[in-house]
């Protein structure tokens, strides 16, 4: 198949990379691993905020629903679900797999916007069942209406974390305990910290899980208090008991698909590990490789969708299709005022190491 | 482990009932769940066990990543169950060491 723009990733920033390419009269090609759009917005039923008129109060689960339409209802974009892009092959082939089928594409341009995978609770006995991602046991409870456990430890008290509690809650789970080595809440919005103190879920700040007991899965876990130096202090431990942990301890960009196909990748620990090397206008050191969503940097979905909506207008100006400029630096003023919050400090400074390696490779 | 009958904000609106069978075992579940989905609704937390040291291992991401929950499914194996939709009549078996495929001759 031969298009002008191949998009991988059907989430936030994918969906808006496809729309905005197609607007400007691009074909495109919108490659998704799961059997439906959305991305990880199919899961959250809280309402967004910052992005003032646009999205801002709106749901998750709807603003999903919202890009889908646009995207299937566009004659320029061809959608393919339960389908993944493999690699890049020599020929210049992104092959993809589509139930055991393997469909090669031959794009002009290449957006990905894969996302990002949930980090791993590096202590004993944290690979038995009953310890899960918490994005996972959003998935399972808002997707497919599944409960994977009753009484819940939740490892990590940002945004995830605390939104998670109080959405088991709304499901009729029973949330023993939020746990965060930090010393004060850095990443959550209030508005979620008090609604969990409202419904009484107790949330132990300087403390972490030390000791998860279970043979096949798990049976309880034990938090403790923890000192300068991360160490638990003795005589602080309890013992909860809970038959899931939920670990929201932060994500880090799917960057394999990028590092395959030869895009250079730094290390960037503010932005979740591994990033790729892109300018504001969501270009790579590769040419005609273009990056967009948590996949280029972790932040979320109102900043994953801008950046969706840059990298497609800009491939497709970059085809020599006309884009409206104003456009592109209106969504990059809105960028800008979403990571001007004071909670993003890290955040901002991560873009900084970011922004300057871009520049030191003269990337436009 | 349950299914959600009761949510402030969702309405879950369940497909046909499914039959399947894990480890010969009946079971069913939704037009709409994954395998994944449908086996924690029925209780089923071991998926698979690792390939070394056979700890047990049950889903991880639940979005197709982490391949914490590769099973065989109807004789085929390291199938990704989280993003795998549920079919009537399947046969979801635990992987035994790394899996392995069958040729006819």
């Amino acid at each position: 198949m031969k298009t002008d723009v191949l998009v991988i990733g059907g989430g936030p920033a994918g969906m808006n990379a496809a729309i905005e390419a197609a607007r400007a009269g691009a074909s495109v090609i919108l490659v998704e691993r799961q059997a439906h759009l959305g991305g990880q917005l199919v899961k959250q039923t809280h309402k967004f905020f910052g992005w003032a008129e646009k999205g801002a109060g709106t749901r998750g689960i709807q603003l999903a629903e919202e890009w889908a339409r646009a995207v299937e209802e566009h004659k320029n974009i061809t959608v393919l679900l339960s389908s993944e892009a493999i690699g890049l092959y020599d020929d210049g082939a992104w092959m993809i797999e589509q139930e055991g089928k393997l469909i090669p594409v031959y794009p002009k341009k290449i957006i990905i916007a894969v996302g990002a995978q949930e980090k791993t609770l590096p202590i004993e006995n944290a690979d038995i069942p009953g310890v899960y991602g918490a994005g996972a046991i959003q998935t399972m409870m808002h997707v497919y209406g599944v409960l994977p456990g009753e009484k819940y430890l939740i490892v990590g008290a940002g945004n995830i974390g605390v939104i998670l509690a109080y959405q088991l809650a709304q499901a009729g789970a029973e949330v023993k305990a939020v746990v965060d080595v930090l010393p004060k809440l850095g990443g959550a919005y209030w508005v979620h910290v008090t609604k969990i103190r409202r419904m009484g879920i107790p949330l132990y700040m300087k403390h972490t899980v030390i000791e998860i007991k279970g043979d096949q899965w798990v049976e309880s876990a034990t938090i403790a208090e923890i000192d300068e130096k991360f160490q638990p202090i003795p005589g602080t431990e309890k013992e909860l008991d809970v038959d899931t942990i939920a670990i929201s301890i932060g994500l880090s960009p799917l960057t394999d698909l990028m590092y395959q196909a030869g895009v250079e990748l730094i290390w960037i620990p503010e932005l979740g590990g591994l990033v790729p090397v892109h300018s504001e206008n969501m270009r790579t050191t590769k040419p005609n490789i273009y990056v967009a969503g948590d996949a280029s940097g972790i932040e979320e979905a109102t900043t994953a969708a801008l950046e969706g909506k840059i990298a497609g207008a800009v491939a497709a100006k970059d085809l020599g299709l006309t884009v409206n400029d104003s456009d592109i630096e209106e969504w990059k003023n809105e960028l800008g005022q979403l990571r001007d919050a004071p909670l993003l400090e890290k955040l901002r400074h991560g873009l900084h190491k970011l922004h300057e390696a871009a520049k030191e490779r003269g990337l436009q | 482990m349950k299914r959600i009958e009761n949510h402030p904000i969702l309405t879950f609106k369940r497909g046909k009932k499914i039959k399947f069978y894990f480890e010969g075992k009946e079971m069913w579940g939704y037009e709409g769940d994954t395998i994944a989905s449908a086996l924690v609704a029925n209780g089923v937390k071991v998926f698979r066990e690792s390939i070394k040291l056979h700890r047990p291992r049950g889903f991880y991401c639940a979005i197709g990543n982490c391949s914490s929950c590769l099973m065989t499914v109807d004789g085929v194996p390291n199938i990704r169950t989280c993003i795998t939709p549920l079919k009537e009549g399947m046969h979801i078996e635990r992987i035994k060491g790394k899996g392995a495929l069958h040729y006819e001759d």
